[in-house]
This record gives C-alpha cells, sequence and structure tokens, in this order.
C-alpha cells in the first residue's frame, strides 16, 4: 500500500532527480572553469589581478551557501533587467546554477592554488626554455599535472555540491530532495518518502567517495614510480 | 652567438653576478666551473632569459635578451637547455615530450616532429623507450631524453646547467658521451660542470667562477696547465683530487 504511493511518484522523483544531478554537473564544470581562472590570476604577478581574486575567494568563503542561493535568486533577475533593460524572469534553477558556481569557484580555485603551487618550478623553467609562453605552460604543462594531483580533492568537493545542492528548496526549486518532500505531504507518507530520498542520496555520494578512495590510492602509487 | 657584457644581477640587496664578461663563438664549446653560489648557473640561465639582469647586455645570435621588445619564446624556442633535475614533463610519454614543443610552438606537422623526435631518441640510444613515461626511465636515461628534446626544436646553440650533478655516478658517463658527441659535431655548447674530465675532452674554453665574478677566462690548455688566480688552483686541486 505505502510502496504503491511512492512507485506512483517514481516519474516525478526521476525529474526531481534529473533537476538535481543536472544541477550539480552543470556547476561543478563552470565551477571548476572560473575556479581555473581564480587560482591563476591569485598567482599572478598583477598585484590587482591577484587581489581582486583573493578578495572573491574570501568573501565567498565566509558567507552561508544558503544566503548567496537566495541573493541570486532576487539578483540574477535584476542584473539581466539592468543589461537588457527588459525584465526577465529566469527561474530558480538558472539562478541557482549562478550561485553555486560562483559559491564553489572559490572553493575549487583554493584546491587547484595548492595543486599549481605543488607542481616544481623546474617544470615551468622548462617549458619556457622550450620556447612556450605563459598561457602554453599552463595548458600543457602545469595545469594538466595540476587537475591529476588534485582530482581526488576536486571530486571530493564535488560529492560536497552535490549534497549542498539540497538547499535550492530555499528558492522553490524541485529538485530531488524537494520533490520527495512534497509527494510525501500529499501522499501523507513523508517519512517513507524522506528515508527513500536519504537511501538515494547516500548510495550516490558513498559510491562516489568511494572511488575518491581508490583514486587516491592509484595515484599514491603512481607518484611512488 | 652568445655574448655576455658587463651583466650584473642582484637578489634584493644581494648581488650573485658582479660585471661578467664573456663569449661564446660558433662552434665553441665553453665550460663555466666554480664553487657553489658563485652564480655559475645564475649566469647561464640569464642567456636564455629565465632570469632578468638588472645591469649589462646580453645577445644571442644578436638579437638582445635583456629588451623588452624582444620575443623571448621565440629566442628560447632556439636555444636548447638540460636542466639539473632533467624536467622532463611526467604526464606525457617520451614522445609526446619529445613532441609537445615541436608542434605547439614551432608549428610543425604531428608526423613530422614525430619523426624527428624518434630519430633523435635513436641517436641518444633510447628508441626502445618511446612509449614509456619519464617516471618509468633512470636519472641518466631522463637526461638523455631531456637533450634529445632539446635538439628537436633545431637549437643553434645548447646551454646545459649541471646535466649531470643530479645523477648517480654509474649513469654520469651516458649523460657526457651524447654530450661530447654532440660537441664533435660542432653544436655550439654553454656547460655549467663540474665535469672536468669532459671539460678536457672537447672543451675550447674554460670559465671559472667565484662570488659572481668571473675569475678566469681562458683556453682549456692554458686552464688545466697554469691556472692564474689561487682560487681556481684550489677548487681544481679539490675537484680533480676527487676524481681520482
Amino acid at each position: 500500500m505505502e510502496f504503491n504511493s511512492l512507485i506512483d511518484a517514481l516519474p516525478a522523483l526521476l525529474e526531481g532527480l534529473q533537476v538535481t544531478l543536472k544541477l550539480m554537473v552543470m556547476a561543478v564544470m563552470g565551477g571548476i572553469v572560473i575556479g581555473t581562472m581564480l587560482a591563476l590570476f591569485r598567482l599572478s604577478n598583477n598585484r590587482i589581478l591577484s587581489l581582486s581574486a583573493s578578495v572573491y575567494v574570501g568573501y565567498f568563503r565566509s558567507i552561508p551557501l544558503l544566503l548567496v542561493i537566495s541573493w541570486f535568486y532576487f539578483l540574477v533577475p535584476m542584473i539581466i533587467e539592468w543589461m537588457t533593460g527588459k525584465p526577465e524572469p529566469v527561474g530558480p534553477f538558472i539562478s541557482s546554477l549562478v550561485a553555486f558556481t560562483m559559491f564553489e569557484a572559490a572553493y575549487y580555485c583554493e584546491i587547484l592554488r595548492a595543486g599549481i603551487q605543488s607542481i616544481p618550478k623546474g617544470q615551468v623553467s622548462a617549458a619556457y626554455a622550450l620556447g612556450m609562453n605563459y598561457r602554453q605552460t599552463m595548458r600543457l604543462v602545469i595545469l594538466p599535472q595540476a587537475f591529476r594531483k588534485m582530482a581526488p580533492l576536486l571530486l571530493q568537493q564535488s560529492i560536497i555540491l552535490f549534497q549542498d545542492t539540497a538547499l535550492v528548496y530555499a528558492v522553490g526549486l524541485m529538485d530531488f530532495l524537494n520533490t520527495a518532500r512534497s509527494r510525501g505531504d500529499i501522499t501523507g507518507e513523508l517519512p517513507l518518502f524522506l528515508l527513500s530520498a536519504g537511501a538515494v542520496y547516500f548510495v550516490i555520494s558513498f559510491t562516489a567517495s568511494r572511488v575518491v578512495m581508490h583514486l587516491q590510492k592509484k595515484l599514491a602509487i603512481a607518484q611512488a614510480h | 652567438m652568445i655574448e655576455i657584457k658587463n651583466v650584473s644581477k642582484w637578489y634584493g640587496s644581494f648581488q650573485v653576478l658582479k660585471d661578467c664578461s664573456t663569449h661564446v663563438s660558433k662552434g665553441e664549446v665553453v665550460v663555466v666551473c666554480g664553487p657553489s653560489g658563485s652564480g655559475k648557473s645564475t649566469l647561464i640561465k640569464c642567456v636564455n632569459g629565465l632570469e632578468a639582469i638588472q645591469q649589462g647586455e646580453i645577445l644571442v645570435n644578436t638579437t638582445k635578451v635583456n629588451d623588452p621588445k624582444t620575443n623571448l619564446p621565440k629566442l628560447r624556442s632556439h636555444v636548447g637547455m638540460v636542466f639539473q633535475h632533467f624536467e622532463l614533463f611526467p604526464h606525457l610519454s617520451i614522445t609526446d615530450n619529445l613532441c609537445l614543443a615541436q608542434v605547439e610552438v614551432l608549428g610543425r606537422g604531428k608526423e613530422e616532429a614525430r619523426e624527428k623526435g624518434l630519430a633523435l631518441l635513436d641517436r641518444v640510444g633510447l628508441k626502445a623507450h618511446a612509449d614509456k613515461f619519464p617516471g618509468q626511465l633512470s636519472g641518466g636515461q631522463q637526461q638523455r631524453v631531456a637533450i634529445a628534446r632539446a635538439l628537436a626544436m633545431g637549437p643553434y646553440c645548447m646551454l646545459f646547467d649541471e646535466p649531470t650533478s643530479a645523477l648517480d655516478p654509474e649513469m654520469i658517463n651516458e649523460v657526457l658521451d651524447v654530450m661530447v658527441e654532440l660537441a664533435q659535431e660542432g653544436m655550439t655548447m654553454m656547460v655549467v660542470t663540474h665535469e672536468m674530465g669532459f671539460a678536457r675532452k672537447v672543451a675550447n674554453r674554460v670559465i671559472f667562477m667565484d662570488q659572481g665574478q668571473i675569475i678566469e677566462d681562458t683556453t682549456k690548455e692554458e686552464f688545466f696547465g697554469s691556472p692564474r688566480s689561487e682560487r681556481a688552483q684550489q677548487f681544481l686541486s679539490k675537484i680533480l683530487h676527487h676524481c681520482n
């Protein structure tokens, strides 16, 4: 009887899960791209670049994610209106995506900065000595090594992001958890729905963190060679 | 080929190079030696602009290295450099190490770069290792690959920054053999090293540095025959003593 309601709700739940996963994947990709740029800015010799990047990172790491999500919900339509001159309702998905991307970029930045700094200076000299410019040196020599070294930490941060996506209930986005909650409310079987949702989050996060552990071991062996 | 004129360099208030002047002519092999901290590595890194100088002038093939208008990447692509710690790119296979700059910097086609790279790899006796990664090779083998990587760019001169000092003794000769061969083929070379056997065999001139200054700059015959400065004499006797 109880499980029937769960099965009935399955299409809606899958749709919610899709929203959650889409949000996570896009925010991870955007966050890593912006985080990489921030890291390069922070390590740059240009004072203005490095200072503004470190202010950005310091700021976003010092405020709650929930606040950023709510903010961008109001801010993103305002910015778009200011730029295009006409009001444009963007909806909670886009505003949440922007919020997560900007927020996580600060964390990815710090991971990548540590990664870049862990690559011996001689690698930069060697790339320069072969005639590469700064961009080529970073793109072809330093960043590939930094990403490899930091892969476990980047994945770990992405798992945290996956769990944090549940915070979008604040702006009414129907992600996986929000769907489960509303369906539970409608059918009067909220505990069952929440427990099931918990199981799904657990399986995904736990599997991913096992992958991270496996990766870490493999990297440790590769570095010992 | 390489002109170093009255070069001085400071790290903060500490002067690492004091009014250094010398030159390397086309086809010449010049060995730079001296105790650690004498500035010899710094000097050679100034030649391709990896280190900036504050005074004086360095010309490579009539191009002024310390001119803001100089296209340094372009200049460096024709000046080979070999480092103490090899600095092969660990995330790339040996073949990719040899091809990367050829393709990205010189704009050669992949096939052409590969052919050229493998031919040079064969020349340093490592063709069988083309598909391995740097971490799978010994230090001596890595350094030979590093030499091949520099040669693949078709350099008009080669700089060596203590190419054998991070190697286990049994691997030093395999690297020196490659360098000797290169010298005998007429490559212009500036070599920072303590390997006096190498200097005796192929050097045209020997430069001795101490405390940021060039103390001696003479022909090999004169250097090993009758060193003029006492400091060089002391240094030589220590080095040669170790060699025995």
